[in-house]
């Protein structure tokens, strides 16, 4: 985790610094559609519910795409333009519930919700056999098994 | 005239339902066979009055009365004919008719079944469904009434009644508003009635587990009985999932086929709890076990119908399908509680009669894998459920209304479909009642090596998504030990019967449909998966204005922007519609022609964006005409996706529902009886699960 995040940090300085480098010769580049879709994937607008940003047709996202191009162009990081919107527009702009508050509930659930459910199936699979621990030592006959499989088996062997 | 009479029959259809219930549960409290009979007349009856009330909706959409209000919301003049009379499910009133007559249709046919050994059961079927159904009925007479006309008292003042308010005159509106766009597809015929479908299907099971628990007759009986309406539920609800991906890959313009959409969850979970069920009843069929949780899991699946059907209809989560918004939420909410509520105190109450037959043999065995697999259905069913509803829950505590997305979904729900695929491999080769993991281990020992090798020469190949490669040596493994399973059942029968090896496969899945209709069902689901990973971790996108003859570039793929017309259609959408060229690696392929429609609605105009759309086994290439600024010769801005892979999601589909048929065809012979290699004679239990 650490080297990640000191590998990253070391790919935005250096970005930083070629930027820099970049913005002393020449103007700002035009922000590309692209770059804006990058940020818009990650919000819903607040009109047109369960449409992402990026691929909705109304006036009012068309207007909230062009803030963002705006916000990139003024040299804003993608996390700047995401708090900026929930700041004005509030959390449900967001198409990933963050891990503040109640939210961290929608997150936290599912995974021991079904962490639980394997121990409630452990437990009930060990109730339902008694005798799970002597199996080890019993060798398992055909009997134990699948008659299906175990005659298949028995055909397949005396073929070879 | 037309729109009281269709009125009037519902009346009497829901007089017909409440008499069904009310007679079938007194002829079994009074062992009446007169009254029983004459409440199974009555089941029947509901069935030609809806149909008359569906039938005059679909004239009076026909003919453009708009002065049913129903009519002048859901059609215009210039929609063509058979949207129409699609539009009988287009908007909320309508599709409520729809879903009563598609309900009757299954109350109703189940009462032509022969009834000699369970007619025990029969009252409490009728009383259950048609409860179900008067509810239903119920609703569209008192709140969403179909049939009510548009009135106005000549002060501007707009009424919408069943008769005249007094004073009023009738206000007949010159052309209707519309249905909505999004609905104006082909892919409404076929996928809303697939779904709706697969909701009501499940009636069946849930009446007859309803009723065995009222009389007691807790064996196994009642799924035996009503196996094959499961599958045919089951059958429609999958089919009306995998068209509603297809149509909203054709029409909804984001490159996806699959939005983890409120709505969609609601017709996905049914799905699964009902998927779970399919599974876990071959345990009670075989071993006895699992009474109760069978029980839980049908009631389980039954309110959730109920529940996907209030989350589309009642608008209380807003979403691109929740396309009509009503006051019905109370009502149905209360509904939903009573069925739930009901339905577990019936359980609770045969809870000590439930009880397993069989005690689990070994901790590795099909049983146990069978409990692992609902375990995972389980986990998915709850994250999904709890994703759709957090939003409100949220909104409740906080104030704060909040989205929970794709991303959501896919990082919760991911890895547990990821277990579940891979169980679905193992699965099948674990033996029953006790199987060793040295057996196991050999079976699987070739596939798992082929699997490997793939993955080895997938990175090779420079494939580096170390979640994509653990998704193909998934996908490879569930298809060799599937294939395996073929293969031992082929050569086996060739060596019993001497068969050649093509009449052997043949005889083999005819045999034993529902078992190997289930693994080519297995082999559908891989290649689903196949189409989930390549179009999910290797899709690509780029966007960008175009002059006339300029290119935006993709991958190996080059677009072209060559021409633009502009026209208004005959359903007075005015289309702009542009011609590009499609190059893969300097070589031209072909012309594709997406396309921007606008339609005139009284809200304004409403866009939509049709893609232009290349398909080989490789990949699509997916183009749209987006108006992020206005579209002209001069410019047009076009967003292109290249999905890899996701054709194998279509052709997955279609495995599916071929599996689904093998396992659904009613046998014409002994079938299942008869077991392949002989061995029932010394076993209790037929071999085909």
């Amino acid at each position: 985790m650490l080297k990640r995040t000191l590998y990253f940090a070391a790919l935005l300085l250096g970005l930083a610094l070629s930027i820099r480098a970049a913005w002393a010769q020449a103007p700002t580049p035009a922000i590309s559609d692209d770059e804006v879709n990058r940020v818009a994937k990650q919000m819903f607008c607040p009109v047109c519910e369960n449409v992402p940003l990026d691929v909705c047709p109304t006036e009012a996202c068309r207007q909230w795409r062009e803030t963002i191009r705006e916000k990139l162009q003024a040299g804003w990081s993608e996390q700047q333009i995401k708090d900026y919107f929930v700041e004005q527009y509030g959390e449900r702009v967001l198409a990933e519930p963050s891990t503040r508050g109640l939210n961290l509930f929608v997150w936290v659930l599912p995974p021991l919700g079904v962490a639980a459910g394997v121990v409630v199936l452990w437990q009930v699979l060990r109730r339902m056999a008694p005798t799970a621990s002597a199996p080890a030592n019993r060798p398992p006959g055909p009997a134990a098994d699948d008659e299906y499989a175990a005659r298949l088996e028995a055909e397949l062997k005396e073929r070879r | 005239m037309l729109a009281n009479i269709g009125y009037f029959a519902l009346v009497l259809a829901l007089g017909a339902a409440v008499y069904a219930v009310v007679m079938g549960l007194l002829s079994a409290y009074r062992q009446n066979p007169i009254w029983l009979a004459s409440a199974r007349r009555a089941a029947f009856l509901t069935w030609p009055l809806i149909t008359l009330a569906a039938v005059l909706l679909i004239i009076l959409l026909v003919t453009d009365q708009y002065q049913v209000s129903y009519v002048s919301t859901a059609t215009s003049r210039a929609m063509p004919l058979y949207l129409k009379i699609t539009a009988l499910w287009g908007g909320q009133e309508g599709s409520l008719v729809f879903w009563a007559w598609l309900m009757s249709t299954f109350t109703g046919s189940v009462m032509l079944r022969r009834w000699e050994r369970d007619r025990g059961l029969m009252p409490y079927v009728i009383a259950v469904t048609n409860f179900t159904l008067g509810f239903f009925i119920a609703l569209v007479l008192f709140i969403e009434n179909p049939f009510a006309r548009l009135w106005h008292d000549g002060a501007g003042q707009v009424f919408t009644a069943m008769w005249a308010p007094a004073g009023a005159v009738a206000l007949t509106p010159a052309d209707g508003r519309g249905l909505n766009p999004l609905l104006r597809h082909p892919g409404m015929i076929i996928h809303p009635p697939m779904l709706y479908l697969g909701f009501v299907g499940f009636v069946v099971p849930y009446a007859f587990a309803i009723a065995a628990l009222i009389t007691r007759r807790t064996d196994d009986e009642w799924i035996k009985t009503t196996r094959t309406w499961t599958l045919v539920a089951w059958l429609f609800l999958s089919l009306g999932l995998i068209l509603g991906g297809r149509w909203a890959y054709d029409v909804l313009g984001w490159g996806g086929y699959w939005g983890w959409d409120p709505v969609e969850n609601a017709a996905f979970m049914p799905w699964l709890t009902g998927t779970a069920f399919l599974h876990s009843v071959m345990i009670q069929e075989k071993r006895g076990m699992l009474k109760r949780w069978n029980m839980l899991l049908i009631i389980l699946t039954y309110s959730l119908v109920i529940f996907g059907t209030f989350l589309t209809r009642s608008g209380v989560l807003s979403s691109v399908h929740a396309f009509a918004q009503s006051a019905i939420g109370p009502w149905f909410f209360t509904f939903i509680a009573l069925t739930l509520i009901g339905s577990l105190i019936l359980l609770a109450r045969e809870w000590e009669h439930l009880k397993a037959e069989n005690q689990l043999d070994g901790l590795l065995s099909r049983e146990s894998a069978f409990l692992l697999n609902n375990l995972l259905f389980m986990g998915i069913t709850a994250s999904v459920f709890w994703g759709t509803v957090f939003p409100m829950i949220s909104e409740v505590v906080t104030g704060q209304k909040i989205s929970v997305g794709p991303p959501f979904y896919n990082q919760v729900a991911g890895p547990q479909f990821a277990a579940l695929l891979l169980l679905m491999g193992v699965a099948p080769l674990v033996a029953w009642r006790k199987a060793s993991a040295r057996q196991l281990g050999r079976l699987m020992l070739v596939p798992f090596a082929v699997s490997l090798g793939v993955v080895a020469a997938l990175a090779v190949v420079g494939v580096h998504n170390l979640l994509a490669l653990v998704g193909f040596w998934i996908v490879t493994l569930v298809t060799g030990t599937t294939l395996l399973e073929f293969v031992r059942g082929t050569r086996a029968r060739m060596r019993s019967s001497g068969e050649n090896a093509a009449a052997a496969l043949f005889n083999l899945i005819g045999r034993n449909r529902r078992r190997y209709g289930g693994y080519i069902i297995h082999l559908g689901v891989v290649l689903i998966g196949l189409g989930v990973i390549g179009s999910n971790m290797f899709q690509l996108e780029t966007q960008g204005r175009l002059k006339l003859g300029e290119q935006l570039t993709v991958g190996r793929y080059v677009i072209v922007y060559n021409d633009l017309s502009a026209f208004q259609a005959d359903d007075e959408r005015e289309v702009h519609r542009a011609v590009v060229s499609v190059y893969r690696d300097g070589q031209y392929l072909t012309d594709l022609y997406p396309r921007r429609d606008l339609y005139a609605m009284q809200d304004g105009l409403q866009p939509m964006t049709i893609p232009g759309v290349r398909s080989s086994l490789e990949d699509d290439v997916y183009v749209l005409l987006i108006d992020w600024e206005p579209i002209g010769a001069d410019g047009a801005t076009f967003k292109v996706y290249v999905n890899p892979l996701v054709n194998f999601l279509w052709a997955g589909g279609l495995v599916f529902v071929f599996g689904m048929l093998v396992a659904t065809w009613p046998s014409a012979s002994e079938g299942r009886r008869a077991t392949t290699l002989q061995v029932a004679a010394s076993a209790r239990a037929p071999v085909g699960d």
